[in-house]
C-alpha cells in the first residue's frame, strides 16, 4: 500500500520540481535529496500542493566518511498513506540548514534536538538553544567523532569482558564529578548557568520587557514538582495568574539513548527501548522490531502477530488508565481515581510478568516474532479481563468521572488546540485526535495485522483537555474490542521466524518503522551500514514532540490550568529526555 | 451544574468502600496472610481490598519471572559438582549493558583454554534484567533467578556477584522453573543421545 503511494509521489515530485529534487539512489535508501538552498521552496510545495501536511520526524545522520551531515525529514498526509522522505545534505564544516519552523511549528523542538546533538544550525529558528544538554556543554554528542570521557569502545561487545574479564567497576574508571568535559577556560565552580538566563530572556521578550510592568513575573514550576510527572521544568511568565509565556526545560533524565543504541548490537537495543516510555514497553518493542524487520525483510508468523497486537493493546489500556488517573490527580482528586485505574493496570502487568518475565521492562519482542509463547492459563486470564472485568471497570470510571461537574468545569475549554494547529505542531496520538483529526497510524498506514480488526478511530471535536480525556476513554474501549477479536482468532503455531539469533545480519539501508503507541506515533529511524551495530538509531518520541504544543495550549490560561494541560498531554520523562 | 453527577460518581467510591467489608466478612480470615487469599486478590474477579501487605505477604512470582542471573551446576551421583558453564563467552557478548566478566580457565602446562570459567563476575548494579544471557546460553548454564530481595549495605563489594555467589544447584533451578527445566532437560538429553549414538541411521539410509 505504501509502496504504491511512494511510486506516485516519485512521478509527481519529479514533475513538480525537476531541477533540484533528485531521487535518493543509494541502495536500500528511499526518498529524495534536495539542496539546502531549495529546501524551503520544496517543503512549501510538498505541503501546499501535495498535501503532505504532517511533519512526523526530523533528524540528522552524520556521514563522517563523506564529510557531510544529512538532515532527514519524514512527511505524511493526515488523510493517510506512506511517507515522503526528504533529505538535505550539508558539509560538516558549514552545517547550516534553513529552519522549517515557519512552515511546521512542530519542528521547533526537533530542530533544537538536532542542533544539540549534531551542532547543525537552523537559520531562521526562533529559539535555537540546546534542549537536552545544558547550555555550555562542550561537543556534539551524536557526531561520530565524539567520544565522551571514559568511553570504553565504540561498539559492543567490549573486548575487556571475555576471555580475560578481570572485573573493573565502571564507577572506578568513571569517577563521579570527573566524567564531564568542559570547554577551555570553563570553571564549573564560578559558572552561572547562562542557559537559565537564556530561557528567562526569551520569556521576557515574550512578555514585553520595557513596557510598564505590573504584576509580571517569571516562575519556575519544577523540576521537583509533584504535578510535572517527573523531572520536568516549566518556566512560566505570568501576569497575575495568567500565563503569558511558557518554556519547557527538559533533559534532566537525558542519557543519550540514541548514542547507546548506536553502540549496541541490534538485539541489544531491545531492552533499552523498554526504558523509553517505561509505562508502555511493549509498544516500544513493537516499533523497534518493525523498523528492523523492514530492513531484514522478514515477517513474523501468524501467532506472533496476534500476540504482538494483544500485548500492544493491553499496553494501550495500561497507559491510558494511568493517564486518566493521574489527570485527575492533577485536578486535585488526590489518588482515588488513580488508584482505581492502577488496580486494573496491576492485573494487566501480572499478565506481562507471566508472559515476558517482567512487569514493566518486558523485553518481549524479537526480530521475526516474540521471545516466548503464552504459558498455561494466560489465555484464559486475558479472556476474563477483556470480556468481563475491564469493560465493567471502564464503565465504572466513565460513570465516576465523565459527567462530574468539577471535572467538566476544570477541563472543558481548557488548553484548546484547533485541528490545523495540532497538525502543524506535529501533535500525535490522543492530542491530535482530540483536536478533531482522525489520524491513527493503525488505520492511516496499517502495520502488523491491524487491517483485520474492526475498530473505530476515536476523535474529539473541541481539542480541549476534556476531549483528550474522552478520546482516551474511548480508545480503551476500542482496544478492548480489538483484544476481544484477537484473543478469539489467535491461531496455534510458531512464534518466531527462523531460529533465535543474537547477532542479526542487517542489510545496508535505512528504514522508518512506526506504530501508534499509547502516547502517539512512535517511530524508529534506523540506518544500517551492514555492521552488527546500527549506524544511526533515532526515535521519534511522541511525548517529546507533543510538548512542543504545550506553550500554545497554556498561553492565555491560568497557571493552575497549565498543570492540567500538561497532565492531559500525558508525558513520560523517560521518553521526553531519552 | 448542581452536583448531582458528583454524588452519582461518589456511589462508585461508596461501593468500593462497602465491598471491602462484604468481602472481608464473606471470606473471613483466610483472605489475608494465606496463599489462597493472596491468589484470590490477583484474580480477574477480585473485589474489595486489593493491596498485598509486603513483606508479610508476598505475591508468588510466575515461572518466567526474571531477576538477576545465576549459574547452574549439576551434582553427580558421587557428590561432585559439575559447572555447566564452558566459558564460551556468549552471555558476555549478548549482554546489552556489558555487565558479565569472564576469565577463561587455562591449562597451566599446555596454555590451552579449558572449557570452564576460572572467574565469573556479574555486576548487578549494571545488570538490566533483560534475560538475554539465559535466552542465548547454548548449555543452559546461566539462568534468571527468582530471588528479588538482595538489598545490601555496601554496594561496592556486595553487588559484584562472583562464582561463589552465582553458582546454584540444578535442583534449585528445577524448583523455581519446573516447566522450563523439564523441557530443556529433554532437549539436552536428545542432543546427547544424538551425539553419542553412532551415525547408524544415516548409513542405513544411504545403503
Amino acid at each position: 500500500m505504501s509502496e504504491i503511494s511512494t511510486k506516485s509521489v516519485v512521478k509527481s515530485l519529479d514533475l513538480l520540481l525537476p531541477e533540484f529534487v533528485t531521487p535518493d539512489t543509494r541502495a536500500g535508501y528511499q526518498g529524495f535529496i534536495v539542496s539546502p538552498e531549495h529546501l524551503i521552496q520544496t517543503v512549501k510545495s510538498i505541503k501546499e500542493e501535495m498535501q503532505y501536511d504532517y511533519l512526523s520526524s526530523l533528524t540528522a545522520v552524520d556521514y563522517l566518511a563523506e564529510g557531510k551531515f544529512e538532515v532527514v525529514y519524514h512527511f505524511y498526509r493526515t488523510t493517510g498513506g506512506g511517507a515522503l522522505v526528504l533529505k538535505t545534505q550539508v558539509s560538516r564544516e558549514t552545517a547550516v540548514v534553513p529552519s522549517l519552523v515557519p512552515l511546521f511549528p512542530g519542528a521547533e523542538f526537533q530542530e533544537r534536538e538536532v542542533y544539540d546533538m549534531f551542532g547543525i544550525r537552523f537559520s531562521g529558528h526562533p529559539d535555537l538553544r540546546r534542549i537536552l544538554m545544558w547550555e555550555g556543554y562542550a561537543g556534539w554528542p551524536l557526531r561520530k567523532d565524539f567520544r565522551e570521557p571514559f568511553a570504553e569502545e565504540d561498539v559492543k561487545p567490549f573486548k575487556s569482558r571475555w576471555p580475560e574479564g578481570h572485573i573493573v567497576r565502571a564507577e572506578e574508571k568513571n569517577p563521579f564529578q570527573d566524567n564531564l568535559q568542559f570547554p577551555p577556560g570553563f570553571n564549573p565552580q564560578t559558572w552561572i548557568p547562562e542557559g537559565d538566563e537564556a530561557v528567562y530572556k526569551v520569556l521576557r521578550r515574550l512578555t514585553g520587557e520595557g513596557e510598564l510592568q505590573t504584576d509580571r513575573m517569571i516562575v519556575n514550576l519544577g523540576p521537583q514538582h509533584p504535578s510535572t510527572h517527573g523531572v520536568f521544568r516549566m518556566v512560566v511568565a505570568l501576569d497575575g495568574e495568567t500565563v503569558l509565556g511558557l518554556k519547557p526545560v527538559i533533559g534532566y533524565l537525558h542519557r543519550n539513548h540514541e548514542k547507546i543504541g548506536e553502540r549496541n548490537t541490534y538485539l541489544g537495543n531491545m531492552p533499552f527501548t523498554d526504558r523509553l516510555d517505561y509505562i508502555s514497553s511493549m509498544s516500544n518493542n513493537f516499533g523497534y522490531a518493525l523498523a528492523v524487520e523492514k530492513l531484514l525483510g522478514i515477517t513474523p508468523p501468524e501467532r506472533a502477530e496476534y500476540i504482538r497486537v494483544i500485548m500492544a493493546e493491553l499496553t494501550r489500556i495500561v497507559s491510558h488508565m494511568i493517564s486518566i488517573g493521574f489527570l485527575l490527580n492533577d485536578l486535585g482528586a488526590f489518588f482515588t481515581p488513580s488508584l482505581y485505574s492502577l488496580e486494573e493496570r496491576e492485573l494487566i502487568v501480572d499478565i506481562f510478568e507471566a508472559v515476558s518475565g517482567s512487569r514493566m521492562m518486558c523485553n518481549y519482542f524479537r526480530f521475526g516474532g516474540v521471545a516466548r509463547d503464552f504459558p498455561d492459563g494466560i489465555h484464559k486470564k486475558i479472556r476474563d479481563l477483556v470480556f468481563d472485568r475491564l469493560p465493567r471497570k471502564i464503565d465504572d470510571i466513565d460513570k465516576y468521572l465523565t459527567k462530574n461537574e468539577i471535572v467538566r468545569m476544570r477541563c472543558e475549554g481548557i488548553g484548546v488546540l484547533r485541528p490545523e494547529e495540532a497538525i502543524a505542531l506535529s501533535a500525535a496520538g490522543p492530542i491530535l485526535r482530540a483536536s478533531g483529526v482522525p489520524y491513527d497510524v493503525r488505520r492511516a498506514d496499517p502495520y502488523s495485522i491491524y487491517e483485520r480488526f474492526d475498530f473505530d478511530v476515536i476523535y474529539g471535536v473541541h481539542g480541549d483537555v476534556y476531549d483528550r480525556y474522552l478520546v482516551r476513554l474511548g480508545e480503551i474501549r476500542q482496544s478492548l474490542k480489538i483484544l476481544q477479536q484477537a484473543i478469539d482468532a489467535m491461531p496455534e503455531g510458531p512464534i518466531l521466524t527462523g531460529k533465535p539469533q543474537h547477532t542479526v545480519r542487517v542489510p545496508v539501508g535505512e528504514s522508518y518503522g512506526r506504530v501508534e503507541g499509547p502516547k502517539g506515533e512512535l517511530g524508529y529511524y534506523i540506518v544500517s551500514n551492514g555492521k552488527p551495530n546500527p549506524y544511526r538509531y533515532h526515535i521519534r518520541p511522541p511525548s517529546f514532540i507533543n510538548i512542543t504544543g504545550l506553550e500554545f495550549m497554556a498561553r492565555g490560561g491560568k497557571v493552575a490550568d497549565a498543570v492540567v494541560i500538561l497532565g492531559s498531554i500525558d508525558i513520560v520523562l523517560g521518553e521526553v529526555d531519552r | 451544574m448542581n452536583g448531582i453527577e458528583i454524588l452519582k460518581g461518589l456511589t462508585i467510591t461508596l461501593r468500593h468502600f462497602v465491598d471491602t467489608y462484604i468481602v472481608d466478612i464473606v471470606k473471613g480470615r483466610k483472605h489475608y496472610f494465606t496463599p489462597e487469599g493472596i491468589q484470590s486478590r490477583a484474580e480477574a474477579d477480585t473485589r474489595g481490598i486489593f493491596t498485598v501487605q509486603y513483606p508479610e505477604e508476598k505475591v508468588p512470582v510466575p515461572e518466567e519471572f526474571r531477576y538477576f542471573p545465576f549459574l547452574v551446576y549439576d551434582v553427580k551421583e558421587d557428590g561432585s559438582k559439575v559447572v555447566r558453564c564452558t566459558s564460551c563467552g556468549i552471555c558476555s557478548k549478548v549482554c546489552p549493558p556489558q555487565c558479565i566478566w569472564i576469565v577463561r580457565s587455562v591449562d597451566p602446562e599446555t596454555k590451552k583454554p579449558i572449557p570452564s570459567p576460572a572467574e565469573f563476575y556479574i555486576d548487578v548494579d549494571i545488570c538490566m534484567n533483560c534475560g538475554f544471557c539465559a535466552e542465548f546460553c547454548p548449555f543452559d548454564a546461566i539462568k534468571m533467578d527468582h530471588d528479588y530481595e538482595i538489598a545490601s549495605y555496601d554496594r561496592t563489594t556486595a553487588h559484584i556477584f562472583d562464582l561463589q555467589k552465582l553458582l546454584k544447584p540444578a535442583s534449585y533451578y528445577e524448583k523455581i522453573r519446573p516447566v522450563n527445566a523439564e523441557s530443556e532437560d529433554r532437549v539436552r538429553a536428545e542432543k546427547e543421545a544424538a551425539k553419542n549414538a553412532p551415525k547408524k541411521p544415516v548409513q542405513e539410509a544411504s545403503t
